[in-house]
């Protein structure tokens, strides 16, 4: 869907982004991560054109964007950005109704489509169309930047650490309501973050940037799992196994082999099929069991998780294999 | 109350002569906005520019106002309009634009970044971008210029008298000359009435031109009213 190839930006003497090639798959999330001066937020900037290339292609859909009007491209993506840039003089509406003004659509037309997107960023419309930006919290005002961004239904997202200025509680709320918002809506969706917990959390795919270049592009568990040089293993952080078992969730581990008789008390641990591992290991570690019964959420059984698959499951690929 | 007497007694003279004098200021500072409001967006992005044509504003407004009707006098005369109203309105015109372009463009150019980058990334054009978000944001400070040229031009407008351009001046002209306190006093308080009655007549102006988006305490006041209705 994105296929960037070969971008390089500098300015002046400074090199900005250097010879960067990546390709997201259509409905993706990839997260641009790294360390602030990077080049990632130039990178992302490059797509939408805000900031224009030096050398190298980026292909939308196959289209080489470079043959498309700067306007038009921008209108035909959505933007994103930390500090959300809600207009203060506009109702939320309106806000959500500034693409489409923009592109010609008919006014009850965008209107209804406003409400609609309020509805799916779990916005009541009847409360909060008529609205002012100043009126809304932080979190708030995000989901309607969020939303703008989805109103002319464009097929690319562009975000610029969106959930980077809300506190960390609501940050976690805000990225579960827009893992569901996507779930729905399936856009290919480039997304810049310095949080390699967000990062690990939402992506499909990373690219990890150093000094202007990928270090390494893969999924949040080959950067874990096998990191390719020691910035990304420094970059990771020295928990990264323990960050590798938040991506697996008991259901993947869960087998029908039942535990060896008399080991465990009989105050048995009960975890749920979508717990993460890190949390269930920790319990079990926490009460001293080597085993926990996985039941669904009507009580059935899934599965018994032993405390042994999933130590097998980290040393999966974490170490390299010895036959 | 000797004052108060003659204001009454001679309320014709003296409606004719604030005619003049609000048509002088309103005609002069008009003009002042169509000039004014677009240098102060054209300088705002520049800020080398900008430097130089409000050090060139501040100057016009430093030259006494008797200095500048008197070097109007020469100067139009070659075209034959070396006194009266023409004259003074260009004076006038002149004192207007330091504060009008110098709000102006303080508004333009503290607009939120953030807003001008989610601007440009939606795709508007630079003039789109000004009627939609810079102008509406701009126009309170916008506004607060236009009243502060006017309240200076309705006092400076009282010397333009000596230069036969009419209004209120002439009937402190007169009472100097005469020694008439009355005429004198009766020029400088409607002179001052009108002054501040301007002041406020323009605040209700920009209070109906400034987004309601901007106006955080009336927001409040709504959402009061209808949680409780």
């Amino acid at each position: 869907m994105i296929q960037i190839e070969h971008l390089s930006k500098t300015f002046g003497a400074i090199t900005a982004v250097e010879d960067v090639s990546l390709s997201v798959a259509e409905g993706q999330i990839c997260i641009l991560l790294g360390p602030s001066g990077c080049g990632k937020t130039t990178t992302l900037k490059m797509i939408n054109r805000l900031i224009a290339p030096t050398s190298g292609t980026i292909r939308i859909a196959g289209r080489d964007t470079a043959e498309l009007d700067s306007v038009t491209l921008k209108r035909s993506i959505g933007y994103v950005i930390q500090q959300v840039g809600l207009f203060p003089n506009m109702t939320v509406e309106d806000n959500i109704c500034v693409v489409p003004n923009l592109l010609g659509w008919d006014k009850t037309k965008s209107r209804k489509r406003a409400a609609e997107l309020l509805e799916v960023v779990a916005l009541d419309p009847a409360m909060f169309l008529q609205r002012y930006p100043c009126e809304l919290s932080g979190g708030q005002q995000q989901r309607v930047g969020v939303a703008r961004a989805l109103a002319a239904d464009p097929p690319v997202m562009l975000m610029d650490e969106p959930f980077g200025a809300i506190d960390p509680i609501n940050r976690e709320v805000i990225q579960d309501e827009f893992m569901r918002i996507q779930r729905q809506v399936g856009k290919t969706v480039l997304f810049v973050s310095h949080d390699i917990d967000e990062a690990m959390k939402m992506a499909d795919c990373v690219a990890l940037f150093h000094d202007g270049r990928i270090e390494q592009f893969g999924t949040p568990d080959d950067l874990l799992a096998q990191p390719a040089s020691e910035f990304v293993a420094s970059f990771m952080g020295g928990d990264r196994v323990m960050k590798r078992l938040r991506l697996m969730r008991s259901v993947d581990v869960a087998s029908q082999v039942p535990p060896r008789q008399g080991g465990s008390s009989p105050a048995q641990l009960v975890v749920k099929p979508g717990d993460d591992l890190r949390q269930v290991l920790s319990q079990l570690l926490g009460c001293g069991q080597d085993w926990a019964l996985c039941n669904d959420s009507d009580g059935r059984f899934v599965g018994y998780v032993h405390q042994a698959d999933i130590l097998a499951r980290l040393a999966d690929h974490t170490m390299p294999r010895v036959h | 109350m000797e004052t108060l007497r003659f204001i009454l007694d001679n309320h014709g003279l003296i409606s004719l002569l604030l005619g003049q004098h609000l048509f002088i200021v309103a005609l002069a500072v008009g003009l002042a906005i169509l000039t004014g409001v677009p240098i102060g967006i054209a300088i705002s992005q520049h800020a080398g520019l900008r430097r130089w044509v409000l050090a060139l504003a501040a100057v016009l407004m430093t030259i006494p106002s008797a200095a500048l009707f008197g070097l109007m006098i020469p100067v139009l005369s070659l075209v034959g309009y070396g006194i009266g109203v023409v004259p003074a309105v260009i004076a006038l015109f002149l004192y207007s634009q330091l504060p009008i372009i110098r709000n102006t463009s303080t508004a333009i150019s503290n607009i939120d970044p953030a807003l001008r980058e989610a601007a440009i990334g939606m795709g508007m054009s630079p003039w789109q971008r000004l009627r939609k978000v810079e102008l509406p944001l701009a126009v309170p400070l916008i506004m607060a210029g236009v009243r502060m040229a006017t309240v200076i031009n309705i006092g400076i407008a009282a010397i333009a008298a000596y230069i036969g351009a009419g209004g209120l001046g002439s009937l402190i002209i007169r009472g100097i000359t005469q020694t008439d306190t009355r005429q004198l006093l009766a020029g400088a308080l409607v002179i001052s009435v009108i002054a501040i009655a301007a002041d406020y007549a323009l605040y209700a102006l920009q209070r109906l031109l400034t987004p309601r988006g901007l106006n955080t305490s009336t927001l409040i006041a709504r959402r009061l009213e209808e949680a409780t209705t």
